[in-house]
């Protein structure tokens, strides 16, 4: 994305904002609330529309892509929504049926396999009917994770997947952000504040401030930044003293990174 | 100060006129144009419809027993009883017919469409239905604008005879007009063109109201408060603009 410019009634949110993925990395966007990291993800899918700037993926600016050909960007696109955005009607089942029963010409006994695998893979079988009012937030971001997946997209967007959730489930739901990631080998794009494990599987980080970008580097570059305001956030995100930052952040567990 | 503010609040109005008359447009577009989602066209004629068919019957009978009561005094007043029949009939089909059940689905199905469609917007799932490739107007309005089209005028045919039946029982079994006279004078003085006049504002209020009710819902604000907000919105200004349309028609088809 090149230049990116968006305000909201009057206030700008995005001020200038550039930024490149690589094809097969995850890039974790992060930031005080309000500096549009979900705006930039949004802009991202075509969802919003820059006040200037544009976003290019794979050579296409997705602003001047229409009808067909949004169609099929998107169609290799998955994105995991903060609330989930399940169908409150629908099932887990049903849910994540949905974009293979509305897209694609699978059979139903076809599209059964697919999607107990997949909740399989997630942790949910036995889940199928129940609906999203009586999981846990934990299963219903896993469900918008296996809905998302359903058509193996070549880039994810995951806005604030662990979010809401307690520790052991949101590193749950990024291990197996991980795992996927290794399977299906999308290029992805994560905010989160969790930042001690996604830096874990994330190649490069972008730290988002004001509206414009503050800092881009690897994991490890930005934990050993001495820019004021990358330091005071890292530190309060991660509840480390200053002092020990490198040392929160060892080599061999870097090495281990997917 | 003065100016600069109506000046805005025009601009605001214009603004949101423009935007619903934009929603209509697209509406119709891809109401007219394939794929339909038929699926989603039944599951809305169920619940615009048949599910609306009872408070229309309640609604329908109890404004025709009014209509008997008062028409049967006042009618009796000048000698002319006897055109009880026809005066229930004309007013029901002509005006309270259509008006009345295009405000009882307004108040049943017009608010739910609205909290329906703001809760998704709210809660990310339009976004989603987008990001699957999907067009949220084929999928989420189009099926509740065709529904309306074909639910109101039946619902509207429904409240009329109910009416009817409704005056039947206080001015023939209550008050002793004559069965034959009741029907026979309806015979008499009601037209084609009259039915044919009904028709076409149940019709126009089908699409008003799930215009209204479905735009609505599609830009509402934030949260709970915005869903809550968008639905007294959509449920007022259907209703005056029911009231305001009928008035237009009346006076253009008079």
């Amino acid at each position: 994305m090149e230049n990116l410019y968006k305000s909201f009634d009057g206030v700008e949110v995005l001020k200038g904002v550039s930024l490149q993925v690589e094809r097969g990395e995850i890039l974790a966007l992060i930031g005080g609330s309000g500096h549009g990291k979900t705006v930039i993800l949004k802009h991202v899918a075509g969802l919003m529309r820059p006040d200037r700037g544009r976003v290019d993926i794979n050579g296409k600016d997705v602003y001047s892509l229409r009808g067909n050909e949004l169609e099929e960007l998107r169609s290799h696109l998955g994105f995991l929504f903060q609330s989930g955005a399940l169908f409150s009607s629908l099932t887990v089942f049903d849910n994540v049926a949905f974009p293979l029963r509305e897209k694609t010409h699978l059979s139903e006994q076809e599209i059964k396999e697919k999607v107990l695998t997949v909740l399989e893979q997630v942790g949910l079988s036995g889940a199928e009917d129940k609906y999203p009012a009586q999981i846990s937030g934990g299963m219903i971001k896993r469900t918008a994770l296996a809905r998302s997946l359903m058509r193996n997209p070549e880039i994810m967007l995951f806005d604030e997947p662990t979010t809401g959730l307690d520790p052991v489930i949101a590193h749950t739901i990024l291990d197996l952000i991980q795992l996927i990631h290794k399977e299906l080998k999308f290029t992805g794009m994560i905010v989160s504040h969790e930042l001690s494990r996604v830096f874990q599987i994330v190649q490069r980080v972008a730290m988002l401030h004001e509206g414009v970008v503050l800092f881009v580097g690897t994991p490890e570059e930005i934990m050993a930044s001495r820019d004021p305001v990358v330091r005071q956030f890292i530190t309060e995100a991660l509840r480390v003293p200053p002092s020990a930052m490198k040392h929160f952040y060892p080599e061999e567990r870097l090495h281990q990174k997917g | 100060m003065f100016i600069r503010n109506l000046g805005a609040l025009s601009l605001t109005g214009l603004r949101s006129t423009g935007r619903m008359g934009l929603f209509l447009a697209k509406t119709f577009l891809f109401a007219v144009t394939p794929p339909l989602k038929f699926s989603q066209l039944l599951k809305q004629i169920r619940f615009i419809g048949f599910q609306s068919a009872l408070v229309i019957f309640m609604t329908g009978a109890f404004t025709g027993m009014v209509l008997g009561l008062q028409g049967y005094y006042t009618l009796n007043r000048f000698g002319s009883a006897a055109l009880l029949g026809p005066m229930v009939a004309l007013s029901l089909i002509k005006e309270l017919g259509p008006v009345l059940s295009a405000l009882m689905v307004t108040a049943r199905a017009g608010s739910a469409m609205t909290a329906e469609i703001g809760i998704m917007r709210i809660t990310e799932q339009i976004e989603a239905i987008e990001l699957m490739g999907l067009n949220p107007f084929r999928y989420l309005i189009v099926p509740k604008f065709l529904a309306g089209i074909l639910a109101m005028p039946l619902l509207t045919a429904i409240f009329d005879v109910v009416g009817i039946f409704g005056g039947y029982l206080i001015g023939v079994k209550l008050l002793g007009i004559g069965e034959g006279t009741y029907f026979g004078e309806m015979a008499n003085y009601i037209r084609m063109r009259d039915i044919v006049e009904g028709i076409y504002k149940s019709l126009s209020f089908g699409v008003l109201i799930t215009w209204v009710c479905c735009y609505k819902g599609y830009y509402v604000g934030f949260g709970a408060e915005g869903v809550s907000k968008a639905t007294t919105q959509a449920v007022v200004l259907s209703s005056v603009l029911i009231l305001f349309w009928d008035y237009i028609l009346t006076s253009a088809l008079f």
